[in-house]
């Protein structure tokens, strides 16, 4: 412990000295060149008599970003072994450019009773608070069909069909397990701010639960509406 | 013969006063005005697409000098509004050229390279091996500058032996952040919170100091879209005799803004 202490004195001590020493130095070279840029825009010849016009400033004006998306979802949540039942979430997604994008997804769903635990009779595997199963999702997204939608003779709707990729956590059976998660997905922008979802993700972990330690698929349906900000 | 006569004169009226209506009607645009940046075209025309992406069809241009309202914007396209209240997406390529009512073009970040100043934040998801488990870790960065950055980053660690959450602090150093690939150093302290797993006795949750150094790479890949991949090395300050050392390498992506 004492040496562990010296360890992130010393860390300390050297990210401080490195955090002090290159944050000024910076900041000066950045200012230094802005008096020679505003003398020489004035004209390709250098100025003789400095004119005694007082420069407007000029506010550089604030287009609104619209780029993160936020919105819940229901669905179904096939837990392997363990059945279908109702799914709720909520996914937050970051538009990275017209082809990508990052989502991360929280989710929860109660699971229901094996086939063994009904078949047998016996004591149930798992305690009501361990069949709770709860997961988060970091992905990341790619649109690879955008489009148009017509519904009827004047109305298009922008649209794409996406797929996903990500890694997670599910707390199931009273543990975390990683998650790889793969997934597809249409969007349809019913405006410019608001989306609907049509989501089919599959959801892989390893669980033990039944004697052997086995990769389960998880298949999960949703539905959902985002608003864009 | 009268009733129909009666119905012709209503809807003529009707019709006259729809059209009468639609001329007088004000323009959104006019009505909007000092709501939304304006700008005006010009480059010889300005292109306007369906959608937010390269793919939707052009269905209308914008000849030079006439004004349009920018709406919002969505990852490099922006919806806009012309005079004639017609609405659709151009590109930023397209907006870089128009101008401002000062006379000025309308600032766009470069998309060379990025601008630390302007876009500081960075936030980023990775995964990957740590101790012989595996490692979920969500990242936010600050530049401090070009060179240096602040990060604040929460894991989830899900090995064999235990489970475990950590939250870190840390400093990363890009000695060339002006390469495509560019390499950095990074040190950094936190608390882990561990969980172990066992069938039969299951020792305590214990928290713990820790402290990293490590290595790795960002790939500036595409606009504001950054792959990433570092190898860390622990040192977990325990309260037995002996510190617990543990390696961690991990992959990712990260956009900044």
């Amino acid at each position: 412990m004492e040496s562990g202490i010296r360890v992130f004195l010393l860390i300390v001590c050297g990210a401080a000295v490195s955090a002090c020493s290159m944050w000024p130095f910076h900041r000066k070279q950045v200012e230094e060149p802005l008096p020679a840029e505003t003398s020489s825009t004035d004209g390709t010849t250098p100025a003789v008599v400095e004119p005694e016009v007082v420069r407007r400033k000029v506010k550089t004006p604030r287009i609104k970003n619209s780029n993160f998306e936020i919105g819940p979802y229901v669905g179904t949540y096939s837990a392997e072994d363990f059945g279908v039942n109702p799914v709720y979430g909520m996914r937050l997604a970051y538009h990275i450019n017209e082809d990508f994008f990052a989502e991360a997804l929280v989710g929860r769903t109660n699971t229901g009773l094996t086939s063994y635990e009904r078949l047998s009779g016996a004591a149930n595997l798992l305690t009501p608070s361990q069949r709770t199963l709860t997961y988060y999702n970091l992905a990341f997204g790619y649109n690879l069909f955008p489009g148009e939608v017509y519904i009827g003779r004047g109305r298009a709707f922008n649209s794409a069909f996406y797929v996903t990729g990500g890694v997670g956590s599910t707390h199931f059976a009273g543990d975390d397990r990683f998650t790889l998660a793969m997934g597809a997905g249409y969007r349809l922008l019913l405006n410019d701010r608001l989306a609907a979802h049509i989501d089919v993700r599959d959801q892989l972990f390893d669980i033990d639960l039944l004697g052997s330690n086995q990769t389960s698929h998880n298949l999960e349906t949703g539905l959902g509406v985002t608003v864009f900000f | 013969m009268r009733t129909v006569l009666k119905l012709a004169t209503f809807f003529t009226l009707a019709a006259s006063a729809g059209l009468a209506h639609s001329a007088d009607a004000p323009r959104q645009f006019d009505r909007d005005a000092g709501r939304y940046v304006e700008v005006s075209v010009a480059d010889p025309y300005l292109e306007l697409h369906t959608g937010p992406g390269r793919g939707y069809p052009v269905f209308r241009v914008i000849p030079r000098g006439e004004k349009i309202e920018i709406l919002f914007r969505r990852t490099d396209w922006f919806k806009i509004r012309d005079e004639h209240d017609r609405e659709g997406w151009a590109n930023r390529r397209n907006m870089q050229e128009t101008l401002l009512a000062t006379g000025g073009k309308l600032p766009l970040e470069d998309l060379s390279r990025r601008d630390f100043d302007k876009e500081p934040f960075e936030l980023g998801a990775m995964t990957g091996n740590f101790g012989g488990g595996n490692v979920n870790t969500l990242y936010l960065g600050y530049s401090l500058n070009e060179n240096l950055a602040a990060e604040l980053a929460v894991s989830q660690t899900l090995g064999h032996a235990d489970n475990g959450e950590t939250f870190l602090l840390g400093l990363t150093h890009a000695p060339r952040p002006d390469w495509r690939l560019a390499p950095f150093v990074e040190l950094g302290t936190g608390v882990i919170h561990i969980l172990p797993k066992a069938t039969i006795i299951t020792p305590p949750d214990r928290t713990e100091q820790l402290a990293y150094y490590g290595l790795g790479a960002k790939w500036y890949l595409s606009r504001r879209f950054i792959l990433r991949a570092d190898y860390r090395s622990y040192i977990i300050f325990t309260k037995a005799d002996q510190n617990e050392a543990r390696n961690e390498w991990k992959a990712g992506f990260a956009f900044f803004f």
